[in-house]
């Protein structure tokens, strides 16, 4: 009752809250809702014969989606490669982020520095050096030569958009990490060490848990981008298969005539499976912290 | 107390680049023993326990646990176990998970970890803690899941890094029994690390009290307290006045001091000292007694002409600061067995007297 009496509901305060909320409910609603009706919407339309879209609706985009092998394979494979590149980068970013974070402090600053240069160059121009350096007469295979080996087909393969991918996205994978550990207290292992664990047993059983934010931030910038992505499997993969990535530009812009609905449909099925996934992972990984 | 020893330190040393953290100190602690490291911060204490945890491992001497030289074996392989200063209790796990984390990496059958765990509880009363999260408890709480994680491995050994120190006078004190009543209970050995005189001198059965990474006087509190063997300790440990001076006179167990005001004080010696050599006796305030000018002293006491300064009433004692003829400030502390209303007279500022210590309380020390 006290309570009642202390913070009566106003209607100044309500205003103001509006007011505070207002500007980021519009941008959300501009930039963000309207196009996603817009997109929902021209999923459930008929294409037209000259790339227009025909107000007849239809269940067909998805019906093409689900049966048509091209589309089916292109969601496998671009999940199956973002999976993949996540999970490498993981592998790798830990322990580097660990290397860092366990630095010196003067150290650390130039680290992460270093992580974050190749920011400064267009992502573009790092892929086409990652050309140069996996070409037929590249520097790698350049290398290979000079060890007396024969020269290696590299560039135009899966294996190069997975390095590319890789490469790209280790930093987003690391900062996350880093963030993490920073802020894990490393007198925890001395204490697990203390209550029998051996190095390994207190890293999975101590810093892993406590660093599962870390994890889970870096897997899902990591994994969101590379399953979009379609730049790096054209330039390093050789566009010999389709992703998802590729798919969708296609049908947007470059097929003729383009098929917007298609397009629509398969990137309401992108997002809700993408969604789902994530809500997955964060169920899985941070229950334990609740 | 059985007599075999539990951790044998022989002349280790750790070095950490320049510093010398411990210098080359030789130990025997007894199994079953209190035995507590005493000493200002950054005397090296906290790196003589990390040493026999085996988080570090010596530049220059071994450590034996039960007779087991422990070389480089690491820390998750030796029978110790520490409460950290910080605790360091797994914030992602409960209370119940903490205090089985040891069972579990020690690959103890299962079906018997949860009864050990409720038993470990129980033993620090937190029995119905279990559930709870480290970060939904008081401080005092969370020392004592730390303590209870640590004993329901059974170690040999349990090493205490400044366990109360984050802890509020009141809690501090409770702690304090509750530790020595487990550890007597139990009969665990513990060396327990801290820099406050008093937790020392009322929990251990022996105290080492260390300064620069050197060990400079090993005993029961008694003998720490009442026969100091340097400046230092008797410094360290309790108040004390000092007075500097020449040796005049030296017997073995006794000697003579001439003091800068023409002074002539005598003393027990624990260390032989020789005539000429520059001393300082320590007299505690409780030790010396205030005379009026014209009583009689003991015959085996040291006398000395003062003023009095200023008159403290806290109670269990009267303070009195007094001032000798040569500017030397001392204190005496009288412990008031009278009501002091029922008191007639007592000592004013601006009174002469005669300030008296028993040779035998009186120590003559040097560094
Ligand atoms: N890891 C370390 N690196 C460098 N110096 C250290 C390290 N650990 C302790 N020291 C130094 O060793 C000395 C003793 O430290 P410590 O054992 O922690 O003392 P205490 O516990 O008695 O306060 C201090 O001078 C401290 O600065
Ligand atoms: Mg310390």
């Amino acid at each position: 009752m006290a309570a009642k009496s202390l913070d009566p509901p106003q209607r100044s305060d309500r205003l103001r809250t509006w007011l505070l909320l207002g500007p980021g409910l519009i941008y959300l609603l501009i930039f963000f809702a309207l196009p996603l009706v817009v997109i929902v919407l021209y999923s459930f339309l008929t294409p037209g014969p000259r790339g227009n879209v025909e107000w007849v609706f239809t269940f067909n985009n998805y019906i093409t989606l689900f049966t048509g092998d091209l589309y089916l394979s292109a969601y496998w494979r671009s999940i199956w490669s973002s999976l993949l590149t996540t999970f490498v980068c993981l592998l790798i970013g830990y322990p580097l982020a660990l290397f860092i974070v366990r630095s010196p402090p003067r150290w650390r600053v130039v680290l992460l520095f270093l992580i974050l240069i190749p920011f400064w160059t267009n992502f573009l121009v790092r892929t086409y050096a990652w050309m140069i350096i996996l070409a037929n007469n590249g520097l790698l295979n350049g290398l290979i030569q000079a060890l007396g080996m024969p020269r290696q087909t590299l560039l135009n393969t899966e294996g190069a958009t997975l390095v590319g991918l890789i490469y790209g996205e280790l930093p987003f994978m690391i900062l996350p990490l880093y963030a993490a550990l920073d802020r894990f207290d490393f007198n925890l292992m001395e204490a697990a060490a203390d209550l029998g664990a051996n190095r390994w047993q207190a890293f999975l059983r101590v810093m892993l848990p406590q660093t599962m934010p870390g994890v889970v931030a870096g897997s899902v910038l990591v994994f969101i981008p590379t399953v979009g992505q379609f730049v790096v499997s054209d330039l390093l993969g050789g566009a010999k298969v389709d992703y998802l990535g590729n798919i969708l530009q296609r049908l947007f812009q470059r097929s003729n005539p383009p098929n917007w609905p298609l397009g629509s449909a398969m990137a309401i099925v992108f997002m809700f499976v993408l969604t789902v996934a994530i809500i997955i992972y964060f169920r899985g990984t941070t229950e334990e912290d609740r | 107390m059985s007599d075999s020893i539990a951790i044998d330190l022989r002349n280790v040393t750790k070095r950490f680049g320049d510093v010398t953290a411990v210098d080359n100190i030789s130990l025997q602690i007894r199994d079953g023993e209190f035995f507590s490291m005493l000493g200002p911060s950054g005397c090296g204490k906290t790196s003589t326990l990390r040493m026999i945890a085996g988080f570090e491992y010596p530049s220059l001497g071994q450590i034996y646990i039960h007779g087991r030289e422990m070389g480089h074996i690491p820390p998750y392989q030796r029978p110790v176990n520490t409460v950290f200063q910080s605790y360091a209790l797994f914030p992602h796990m409960t209370v119940e998970q903490n205090v089985a984390f040891g069972l579990q990496m020690k690959g103890v059958d299962k079906a018997s970890i949860p009864g050990r765990v409720k038993e470990a509880l129980e033993m620090v009363r937190l029995g119905s803690f279990g559930a709870r999260r480290p970060r939904q408890m008081s401080g005092g709480q969370q020392q004592r899941v730390a303590l209870a994680r640590a004993l329901v491995n059974h170690p040999e050994v349990l090493l205490l890094d400044e366990p109360l120190g984050a802890l509020d006078q009141k809690l501090r004190k409770e702690m304090q029994l509750e530790l020595k009543g487990l550890q007597e209970r139990l009969g665990i050995t513990f060396i327990f690390v801290t820099h406050d005189q008093e937790e020392a001198l009322t929990m251990s059965d022996r105290i080492a009290v260390m300064s620069q990474g050197n060990i400079l006087q090993v005993g029961s509190p008694t003998e720490i307290y009442e026969r100091p063997i340097c400046r230092f300790v008797a410094d360290f440990i309790g108040e004390t006045n000092f007075i500097d001076g020449t040796v005049r006179e030296a017997n073995g167990t006794h000697a003579t001091l001439a003091t800068e005001e023409g002074l002539h004080v005598q003393g027990y010696t624990p260390r032989p000292v020789q005539p000429g050599q520059s001393a300082t006796i320590s007299i505690r305030p409780e030790k010396a007694r205030l005379l009026p000018v014209n009583g009689n002293s003991t015959p085996a006491a040291n006398t000395m002409p003062v003023r009095v300064e200023r008159v403290s009433y806290i109670g269990s004692d009267t303070r009195i600061l007094v001032r000798a003829h040569g500017g030397r400030s001392l204190s005496v502390w009288e412990q008031n067995t009278l009501s002091t209303l029922d008191r007639e007279a007592y000592w004013e500022a601006g009174d002469e007297a005669v300030l008296a210590c028993p040779v035998d309380n009186a120590l003559v020390l040097t560094e």
